[in-house]
């Protein structure tokens, strides 16, 4: 009943265990790439340097600096609400190319996130907040993998933390607009079918794990696969360009190797890109379907 | 230059958020949740309610067209059945009348026949009456004529009465015969 995520109820709980084994994976990855690697000589692996200590762009040292990774953001934004105004500006009974793709789209966010979790009711009242939150999401991550942008706009702490704070908002709201906030707290903190010795350690660990937790995580992990992304990258692309051009020789043999692992990281990393939207979504349908349910 | 950047990386914690990125993001997701809280899914809803419409529209008018041939085609059947139906009425009418009428033409055939038969039976029957009356006073002529022959000639001679009598039926048969040639000219 305490599981900090509890998804075994969904059909996703494949994906999201695949994800979360990956999650570790690349936790371990990224704290052993933090650590600058100095033993190769000329080789600098990339660290933190990346995400942090940006040049500013426009606006240096007031709250609207824009560094690379700011404008990468607001581009991907730009772009995505652009497409989106683009095929839904003049939509038609019988769609066109663009307004089907769009539809195939949001259909999508609304059938397996909104309807699925949420229901019929509730899906409809959430669906702009959970196709705003896929959407926003997907746009920023996916710059990871477009050339000359190659970050996710994801991949600096603010926007995974205003990200999780809003699902928190969000899943707080809802349980108090449907329980009322004494039901809601009591169903949060104390779940039914528990005797009540129990609820001395079970209310703190699910007060932490709801309310402080449930943000946190969703935040970090999308930070962190976001970094851990772009490290993995720019590690086997960067030390492609080394074996190639500064070591020379037979290390290039090396450097097709890490060519090739780019080129499949890049294909991985796609795919972490819509899996992470598209978990960060469904989470936060998961915590406002429950925060709304009468029994805990 | 090593020491440097591991000096600004121990400086920058990544899970503290600079000022500007709070800022930014906040933008970005006023700017997300706007646009799709009052343009995408409002549009998509739109869309999908106005297809639907359509959709059920298309099939109401469908059912409304299928209702009606169906009507049709029943009204169409019963109308052919009456006709059908009226149209064995009528033959057997026509049959009937025509077997009347025809039975009436053999009554009246019947009956003209028998007028005839009547007429002609009644005609023969006065002319018979003739032919007796007019035999009846040839006869008596003749009668009187015989009995002047008798008178004439010695009535006790056998061979001249039976002479006298086949001389007299010789007569009768000779005016006999040439009776009807004289009414036949």
């Amino acid at each position: 009943m305490f599981a900090p995520e509890p998804l075994t109820e969904f059909p996703h709980c494949r994906l999201c265990a695949s994800a979360q084994k990956q999650e570790i994976a690349l936790l371990y990855n990224a704290a052993y790439l933090l650590i600058p690697m100095e033993s190769e000589g000329e080789f600098h692996a990339p660290g933190i340097g990346e995400f942090l200590g940006l040049p500013a762009l426009f606006f240096a040292d007031t709250p609207f600096e824009i560094n690379r990774i700011i404008l990468v953001r607001l581009l991907a934004i730009a772009l995505m609400l652009f497409l989106f105004w683009f095929a839904l500006r003049k939509p038609t009974r019988v769609p066109g190319r663009n307004q089907s793709i769009a539809e195939l789209a949001l259909g999508f966010v609304q059938v397996q996130i909104a309807d699925q979790i949420l229901g019929k009711d509730l899906g409809r009242r959430y669906l702009p907040l959970l196709a705003g939150l896929f959407f926003g999401i997907l746009a920023m991550n996916i710059t990871g993998v477009v050339p000359f942008l190659n970050i996710s706009g994801t991949s600096i702490i603010a926007m995974p933390l205003v990200l999780g704070l809003v699902a928190y908002v969000v899943f707080i709201y809802a349980g108090i607009k449907a329980l009322g906030p004494g039901k809601f707290f009591k169903n949060s903190l104390f779940p039914a079918g528990v005797p009540w010795p129990i609820y001395i350690l079970l209310a703190p660990i699910e007060f932490i794990n709801i309310f402080i937790v449930r943000p946190l995580s969703l935040a970090l992990r999308l930070l962190l696969n976001m970094m851990v992304g772009h490290l993995l990258l720019v590690l086997c692309f960067s030390a492609t360009n080394f074996f190639f051009f500064t070591a020379g020789g037979w290390a290039g043999l090396f450097g097709v190797g890490t060519l090739a692992f780019g080129f499949i990281f890049t294909f991985v990393e796609f795919a972490v890109y819509i899996l992470q939207a598209y978990i960060f979504t469904l989470l936060t349908a998961v915590y406002v379907q429950q925060a709304v349910a009468e029994e805990h | 230059m090593p020491e440097l950047v591991l000096a600004a990386e121990a400086e920058a914690n990544p899970f503290l958020p600079a000022i500007y990125d709070i800022t930014w993001s906040l933008v970005v997701l006023l700017v997300v949740m706007v646009f799709f809280v009052r343009f995408a899914i409002p549009r998509f809803r739109q869309i999908l309610d106005d297809r639907a419409e359509a959709i059920e529209g298309n099939i109401a008018k469908a059912d409304d067209a299928q209702r009606k041939a169906e009507a049709a085609l029943e009204q169409y059947t019963a109308q052919l059945a009456e006709a059908r139906v009226e149209a064995g009425q009528i033959r057997e009418q026509a049959r009937a009348d025509g077997q009347r009428i025809l039975a009436e033409l053999r009554e009246q055939a019947t009956a003209e026949a028998n007028r005839v038969t009547a007429t002609a039976k009644a005609q023969i029957e006065a002319e018979r009456q003739a032919a007796v009356l007019s035999l009846r006073s040839e006869v008596g002529s003749l009668a009187i004529d015989l009995a002047s022959g008798v008178i004439g000639e010695s009535l006790n001679d056998d061979a001249r009465a039976s002479a006298m009598v086949e001389r007299f039926l010789a007569d009768i048969e000779a005016t006999e015969n040439t009776a009807p040639s004289a009414g036949k000219n």
